[in-house]
C-alpha cells in the first residue's frame, strides 16, 4: 500500500472526517466566542466538561440526546463563568479562562471520581451507531464517507451551516460581528454590548461541549482522564488559521483530521523505521506550523482582547 | 419654523467626581433648525450630548423630545436605545462604526429586530437609495467600512442616523477632520436636510463655520450655558468673548532670525499600506530658531511624518539628517541620541506606561544616565531627587511623584511629558497634536514652552490639525496632503485650507 | 444603574488582603464539593490540617512539594509580568530535567560542587530554550505565544516518552520507560536528615530574592515592567521591546526548566513521564494569586502546596477524590480575579431616576 493508495481509500476519508468531528464544534465555538471578542481558552476544560457530563447522563440513563443536551448546558454553564470575569468585569482574557479550563476539568474530574470511587475498567454507555442511511451508505465512496458516520457527525457539519447562516444573514450575527470589532458602534446604536457577548461565549462554550461529548459518546463509549488531550488547544489555533470563518474552519477541520488520519496509516507503513512518537507529535507540530505561517496576515477580530466598559470611551 | 419645538433639555446636571461638567443646562431646539453649540475644550458640550443620547445619566434634570405629530413627551433617561427610538441621532466625534463591515451592513445595524431570521437587506438597499438622492450625502454601500476615507465614513454615520429615520440629528465637531472644502460640503447636505424638517445641533470650536452656518449659537463655558444669540446678531468678537470671558490674547511672539538647519529630510518616502499611511518625496529643512507648522487634514501622512522623525519608521529611500549627521538606522535610540525631544501625539498611549510611577516615566528615556544607574540598578535615590525637581519646575501636579502617572490629568501628563523632553535640551522638538483635548491653561503652557525653546536655539517640528494653533506659533507653515509636503507661502487660511484639500496653485 | 469605576489608588491591604481572602474563600468553598461526596466537612479540614501539620514530616512534605512550585510560579511571574503568556512551563520543566538527565547521569564525572552547578545550568538553558522559540516565532512573525507554548508542553511530553524508550532508557529500568539515575555527585543535597526536602527549596528561595531585587531595582526590571504595562510607550521611550520579551522569555523558561533539574536531581534521582503532576499549569495560579510578585510567589506557593499535600491526606483517610485539590486550586485562581477587581474598582450605584 503506498501513499497515494492511503490518499484515495474511502476509510481514509471517513476516518478524516470523524476525527475532525469534535474539532469542528471547538473550532465553531471558539469562532463564535473570539467573534465577539473575547478569548476563550476555557475550552479544553470544556471539553472535558462537555466529554464527562454527557456521559454521565447517558449513563444514568437520559439518553444519547438528552445526554448532548446536558453537555451543552454544562458547557454553557462553564462558559457563563468566563464571560461573567471578561465582558462586565473585564478580567483578563487569557488568565480567565486558564481558571476555567482549570475548574472544569477538575470539577469533572473530581465528579467522576465521586460517582464511580472504585472502578477498574470504565464502565461504558451505548454511543451513537453509524446511520448507514439505506441506499445512499451503499453508494461507493460517498457511502462510507458521509453516510456511515453517526448523528453528531451530521450534527457537526449542520452547525457551520448554522453558524455561517446566523453570522452573515442575520441581525444577530451582523451585530456579534460589529461587537468584536468595535463595541462602540454596537452600543451607539442601543444594543447591549454585554448581552451579545455574554451570550456568544455562552453559545461557544456550549458548542465546545458538544465536542467533548463527541469524545465519550461517539468516538469512545466511556469516560478517561486526560482524554481530551490537547484537542481544545488545537482548535485555537484552527480558528486563527480560518481566519474565523466557518466555511474555513471546516476546512481546517477536516485537513487536521486528513492529517491525522495520514500519520495513523503512515504509521502502520513506516514504523518500523521510526519511533511511534514521532506521529503523535506531528498533529501538534502542524498546529504550531499553521499558525505561524497565518500569524503575519490574520486579521484579528479589532476588538479582541480589549474590555469595554459601559459609558468608557 | 416658529412654536414647533422639537427637543427641550430642561436644567441638565452632570458631576464627575469633583468636576461638574454641566451646571443646570436648559437649551430648546426647534424644528428644521441648526443649532450651533460652542464652547471651548472641556466647557461640557459633548458631556451635554452624551446625556441626551442616553450614554450618560444625568445627576438631575430631564429632557422632552417631540414625537412625528409634535407632542413633546419626556425621554427615558440614561437608554441610547430610548433615545434612537424618539427619533434621536448622533455622530461621534470619533466614529462608531465598525471597520470590518460593509457601509450597508453599518447602516443596517441595530435597525432589525436581533431575533429576526434573515436580513431584508434589498428593502435597506432602496431606503438608503432614496436618501443619499434626497440629501446628497453619497457612500460606497458594498464597501467594506475599513477601507473609507475619513469624509466618506462621516456620510455613512449620517446615513445610519437618517436610516434609522431621526429627527434630531447631533454632530459632534463634525469638521474636525474634514477639510474647509469639505466641511462646506458637509453643510451645504445639512442645509438640505434641514429643508425636509430634520432638526441639528453641532458642536464646534471654529467661530468661522458656526458663524456660517447656523440659524442659533448657544455657547457654554465651564459646564454652563453663557449665552444663546441668533447668529444673524452674532459676530466673531462677541462669540468668542462669550467662550472665554474675555478677548483672547494673542500669543507673543518675537522675530527671529533662523540659524543653521538642525532637520533636513531629503526626497524622504516612506511606503505605507496607503496613500494616508506614506510619505512621497519629502524635502524639508528646519533651521535653529524656527518653528515649523505642518497643517493637514487627519491622516494625510501626519503620524507616518511623525513615526520616521522619532525613529519608529524607517523610509524606504531618501535621506534624514539632524544636525548635520545623516540618520542612518531608524530607532529611538538613535534619534535621541542625534539631539530629537519627542511629544507624542497619543500621549496616553505613547507619552507614558501609566501603572509606573510618575519619577520612573521621568526618567525613561535616560536609563543608560549615570544619574539613574549604576553598574545595572536604579538609583531610587537620586531618581526620585530628579522627578521632585522636574515637577516643581514644570508644575506637573498629582498625588505625588511616587503616584502612578495614570492617576495625573491629561495636562499634567502633557507636562510631565513636557518636563522629559525639555529637560534633554534636545535640537529638534518634535511636537506631534501638542495641546489636543488640553484645557486653555496647559495649552498655553505648552505654547510658551514651544517658544521658549524656539528661543534659546531649538529647531521645533509642530504637527497640529488645529490650524489656528500652526497659524499662531508657526514661523513657516508646510501643508500635507496625501503624503507630500508643500510650503504655504503665506499665513492665508483660505488659501491654506485649499491646500490642505489637495489644490495648490 | 450600576457604574464601574477605578479605585484611584487601591491601598497596600487590598493588594495583599485580597489574595490571602481569596485563598480563604476557595478553600472555604471546597465544603461543597466535600459535601457532595458525602464526607464529613469538619473532619475533612482537620485531616488536611493534619496532614501539614501533623508531623515535622508532613511539613517539610508540604515545603518540598511548594518547592517546583516556587520556581513554576517565578517563571510565570517573570513573563506576565512582560504581558508575554508563558503556558508552557510544564514543558520547560520536561525540557531541564531532560537536560540534567543527559549530563548528570555519567556523562560527566566531576565532584558535587562542579556537577551540581553544571546540571542546574543545562536544565535552566534546555528550559530557556523551551521558550525562546515561542518568543522568537510571537517577535518575528506575530504567532500567539499562548497557543504555542500550551501546544508545545505536549510536544515535550511525547518527545520525552520518545527519549525515555529511546537514547535515555534505563538498561536497567526492567523495560519501564526511565532514565537512569542521576550520579550520587549529581544529586541535590538533602536538608534534614530522614527527610524529602532538600536544596531546591534553597536555591528556590534565592531565585525569588533575586528576581524580587531584579524587577523593582535593576534597570532589567524596569524595561521589564515598561515594555509589559505599555509596550507602544516603552517602544516611544527607546526600550527594545523584542530584546526585552526575548531576555524575559529565557529568564522564564530557564527558571522553569531549574524547576525540572529540582525535581529530578532533588527528589526522584531519575526521570519518568510522571515527574510533574501540572506544575507547570498551578505555577500560573502561584503567580496569579501572588499579585505577580516574586516573593508572594513564595508565600503562595507554600499555599498551594499546603493545599495538594492536605487534600492527599485527606483523600488517603476518608476516601474523598484527590482531584478536590485541583478544584480548590482552580477556585482560589478564580477567586483572586474577581478579588482583583475587586481591588482595582468601586461599583457604585447611581440612583435610577427614569423621568
Amino acid at each position: 500500500m503506498d501513499i497515494l493508495q492511503i490518499l484515495i481509500s474511502d476509510s481514509f476519508w471517513a476516518a478524516a472526517l470523524r476525527i475532525a468531528t469534535p474539532l469542528i464544534f471547538g473550532v465553531l465555538g471558539a469562532l463564535i466566542c473570539e467573534r465577539s471578542g473575547v478569548l476563550n481558552l476555557g475550552i479544553e476544560g470544556i471539553f472535558a466538561a462537555g466529554a464527562m457530563a454527557g456521559w454521565m447522563a447517558v449513563w444514568l440513563g437520559a439518553g444519547l440526546w438528552g445526554g448532548l443536551l446536558v453537555a451543552a448546558m454544562v458547557g454553557g454553564f462553564f462558559g457563563l463563568i468566563h464571560a461573567i470575569l471578561t465582558v462586565p468585569l473585564g478580567l483578563s482574557q487569557h488568565v480567565s479562562g486558564l481558571g476555567v479550563t482549570m475548574l472544569a476539568t477538575s470539577v469533572s474530574y473530581f465528579t467522576y471520581r465521586t460517582a464511580l470511587p472504585q472502578v477498574s475498567s470504565p464502565p461504558k454507555i451505548e454511543p451513537f451507531q453509524p446511520l448507514d442511511i439505506p441506499v445512499l451508505s451503499e453508494l461507493p465512496f460517498i457511502g462510507p464517507v458521509l453516510f456511515q458516520q453517526t448523528a453528531m457527525t451530521w450534527l457537526a457539519l449542520f452547525m457551520v451551516a448554522l453558524v455561517w447562516w446566523v453570522l452573515n444573514r442575520t441581525p444577530l450575527g451582523l451585530a456579534i460581528r460589529a461587537v468584536g470589532d468595535n463595541p462602540d458602534a454596537v452600543d451607539a446604536q442601543g444594543l447591549s454590548v454585554y448581552g451579545l457577548r455574554i451570550g456568544a461565549i455562552v453559545a461557544g462554550s456550549a458548542l465546545m461541549a458538544l465536542g467533548g461529548a463527541f469524545l465519550t459518546m461517539s468516538a469512545f463509549d466511556s469516560f478517561f482522564f486526560g482524554m481530551v488531550n490537547g484537542r481544545g488547544w488545537i482548535c485555537i489555533a484552527l480558528v486563527i488559521f480560518a481566519s474565523w470563518r466557518p466555511g474555513k474552519a471546516l476546512l481546517g477541520a477536516l485537513l487536521f483530521g486528513a492529517f491525522d488520519a495520514f500519520q495513523v496509516r503512515l504509521q502502520t507503513e513506516v514504523g518500523a523505521f521510526v519511533p511511534s512518537q514521532v506521529f503523535l507529535m506531528a498533529p501538534y507540530v502542524l498546529s504550531i506550523f499553521a499558525l505561524v505561517i497565518v500569524a503575519r496576515r490574520a486579521e484579528y477580530p479589532g476588538a479582541l482582547l480589549k474590555p469595554w466598559f459601559k459609558g468608557q470611551r | 419654523m416658529a412654536n414647533t419645538r422639537v427637543l427641550s433639555l430642561n436644567n441638565l446636571s452632570k458631576r464627575f467626581g469633583s468636576v461638574v461638567a454641566n451646571d443646570a443646562v436648559s437649551i430648546e431646539l426647534h424644528r428644521g433648525e441648526v443649532l450651533a453649540l460652542l464652547g471651548e475644550n472641556g466647557a461640557g458640550k459633548t458631556t451635554l450630548m452624551n446625556m441626551l443620547f442616553g450614554h450618560y445619566m444625568p445627576d438631575s434634570g430631564s429632557i422632552d423630545v417631540a414625537d412625528e405629530r409634535g407632542d413633546m413627551h419626556p425621554l427615558t433617561l440614561g437608554h441610547p436605545q430610548a433615545a434612537l427610538d424618539a427619533g434621536i441621532g448622533m455622530v461621534h466625534q470619533h466614529f462608531t462604526l465598525a471597520e470590518n463591515l460593509t457601509v450597508l451592513d453599518s447602516i443596517l445595524l441595530g435597525s432589525e429586530s436581533l431575533w429576526s431570521w434573515r436580513h431584508k437587506r434589498k428593502a435597506a438597499r432602496e431606503k438608503v437609495g432614496r436618501i443619499m438622492v434626497r440629501t446628497g450625502l453619497v457612500a460606497p454601500l458594498d464597501e467594506q467600512v475599513g477601507k473609507l476615507t475619513v469624509g466618506e465614513r462621516q456620510r455613512v454615520e449620517i446615513l445610519k442616523a437618517l436610516y434609522h429615520d431621526a429627527r434630531i440629528l447631533v454632530l459632534d465637531e463634525p469638521t474636525a477632520v474634514l477639510t474647509p472644502q469639505e466641511a462646506d460640503a458637509l453643510f451645504e447636505n445639512i442645509g438640505a436636510m434641514t429643508k425636509d424638517g430634520l432638526s441639528v445641533i453641532f458642536i464646534s470650536h471654529k467661530l468661522r463655520e458656526v458663524l456660517a452656518f447656523s440659524h442659533r449659537i448657544a455657547v457654554l463655558r465651564h459646564g454652563q450655558l453663557v449665552g444663546e444669540i441668533a447668529t444673524s446678531d452674532a459676530d466673531e468678537r462677541v462669540i468668542a468673548r462669550m467662550m472665554v470671558g474675555a478677548d483672547t490674547p494673542a500669543t507673543p511672539r518675537d522675530a527671529m532670525e533662523p540659524g543653521a538647519p538642525v532637520l533636513e529630510l531629503r526626497a524622504a518616502t516612506v511606503k505605507g499600506d496607503s496613500a494616508r499611511t506614506s510619505l512621497h518625496a519629502a524635502d524639508l529643512t528646519i533651521h535653529a530658531h524656527e518653528i515649523v507648522g505642518i497643517a493637514g487634514v487627519s491622516g494625510n501622512g501626519q503620524s507616518v511624518l511623525a513615526r520616521m522623525v522619532s525613529g519608529l519608521a524607517s523610509p524606504d529611500s531618501g535621506e534624514m539628517w539632524v544636525s548635520g549627521d545623516r540618520i542612518n538606522r531608524f530607532t529611538p535610540p538613535v534619534l535621541q541620541k542625534a539631539g530629537v525631544g519627542r511629544i507624542p501625539e497619543d500621549r496616553h498611549h505613547d507619552g507614558v506606561i501609566g501603572a509606573m510611577s510618575v519619577a520612573e516615566n521621568l526618567v525613561i528615556e535616560r536609563l543608560s544616565d549615570s544619574d539613574v544607574q549604576k553598574r545595572g540598578f536604579l538609583l531610587h535615590k537620586s531618581i526620585r531627587r530628579h522627578a521632585e525637581e522636574l515637577c516643581k519646575e514644570y508644575d506637573v501636579r498629582g498625588p505625588g511623584i511616587d503616584a502612578d502617572a495614570r492617576l495625573l490629568s491629561g495636562g499634567n501628563i502633557q507636562k510631565l511629558i513636557l518636563a522629559r523632553v525639555f529637560e534633554c535640551m534636545p535640537d529638534l522638538i518634535l511636537a506631534n497634536q501638542p495641546t489636543r483635548g488640553l484645557d486653555l491653561g496647559a495649552a498655553a503652557e505648552v505654547s510658551r514652552r514651544l517658544l521658549e525653546a524656539r528661543s534659546r536655539g531649538a529647531a521645533v517640528l509642530l504637527i497640529s490639525e488645529d490650524l489656528d494653533e500652526v497659524l499662531a506659533l508657526s514661523d513657516r507653515i508646510i501643508v500635507i496632503h496625501d503624503g507630500q509636503l508643500h510650503e504655504a507661502h503665506s499665513k492665508d487660511r483660505e488659501a491654506i485650507g485649499l491646500m490642505m484639500a489637495g489644490e495648490h496653485a | 444603574m450600576i457604574r464601574i469605576e477605578p479605585r484611584e489608588a487601591p491601598s497596600r491591604w487590598w493588594t495583599i488582603g485580597v489574595p490571602m481572602a481569596s485563598a480563604l474563600l476557595a478553600l472555604l468553598l471546597a465544603a461543597i464539593p466535600l459535601m457532595a461526596a458525602g464526607a464529613n466537612v469538619f473532619e475533612a479540614y482537620a485531616h488536611m490540617a493534619k496532614g501539614i501539620f501533623g508531623s515535622t514530616f508532613a511539613f517539610t512534605e508540604m515545603l518540598t512539594r511548594a518547592t517546583p512550585l516556587i520556581f513554576t510560579g517565578l517563571a510565570a511571574t517573570l513573563a506576565f509580568r512582560a504581558k508575554l503568556w508563558n503556558i508552557g512551563a510544564e514543558g520547560q520543566l520536561y525540557l531541564g530535567a531532560m537536560a540534567a538527565v543527559t549530563v548528570g547521569t555519567g556523562l560527566i564525572d566531576a565532584p558535587s560542587l562542579i556537577l551540581i552547578p553544571i546540571i542546574l545550568l543545562a536544565g535552566a538553558a534546555a528550559g530557556a530554550a523551551g521558550m525562546a522559540g515561542p518568543a522568537y516565532l510571537k517577535t518575528r512573525f506575530g504567532a500567539d505565544e499562548v497557543v504555542t507554548t500550551l501546544l508545545l508542553n505536549f510536544i515535550i511530553l511525547i518527545f520525552l516518552q520518545m527519549m525515555l524508550e529511546g537514547p535515555l532508557k534505563d538498561p536497567m529500568g526492567m523495560g519501564w520507560p526511565q532514565s537512569e539515575p542521576i550520579v550520587d555527585n549529581g544529586i541535590l543535597p538533602q536538608l534534614m536528615p530522614r527527610m524529602r526536602l532538600h536544596a531546591g527549596l534553597i536555591i528556590a528561595l534565592v531565585a525569588a530574592a533575586i528576581a524580587h531585587v531584579m524587577l523593582s531595582n535593576s534597570v532589567w526590571g524596569f524595561k521589564l515592567r515598561a515594555v509589559g504595562e505599555n509596550a507602544a510607550a516603552a517602544l516611544h521611550a527607546g526600550i527594545g521591546v523584542k530584546r526585552t520579551m526575548m531576555s524575559a522569555a529565557i529568564v522564564s523558561g530557564a527558571v522553569a526548566g531549574i524547576a525540572g533539574v529540582s525535581e529530578v536531581a532533588g527528589l526522584r534521582g531519575y526521570l519518568t513521564t510522571d515527574l510533574s503532576p501540572g506544575f507547570g499549569y498551578t505555577g500560573i495560579v502561584v503567580a496569579m494569586l501572588a499579585g505577580l510578585s516574586p516573593i508572594g510567589v513564595v508565600i503562595s506557593a507554600v499555599f498551594i502546596a499546603s493545599v495538594f499535600v492536605g487534600a492527599d491526606t485527606m483523600s488517603r483517610a476518608m476516601g474523598v477524590s484527590s482531584y478536590l485539590a485541583d478544584l480548590v486550586v482552580a477556585l482560589s485562581l478564580i477567586c483572586v480575579l474577581i478579588g482583583g477587581f475587586i481591588a482595582r474598582y468601586r461599583i457604585t450605584r447611581t440612583n435610577k431616576g427614569d423621568a
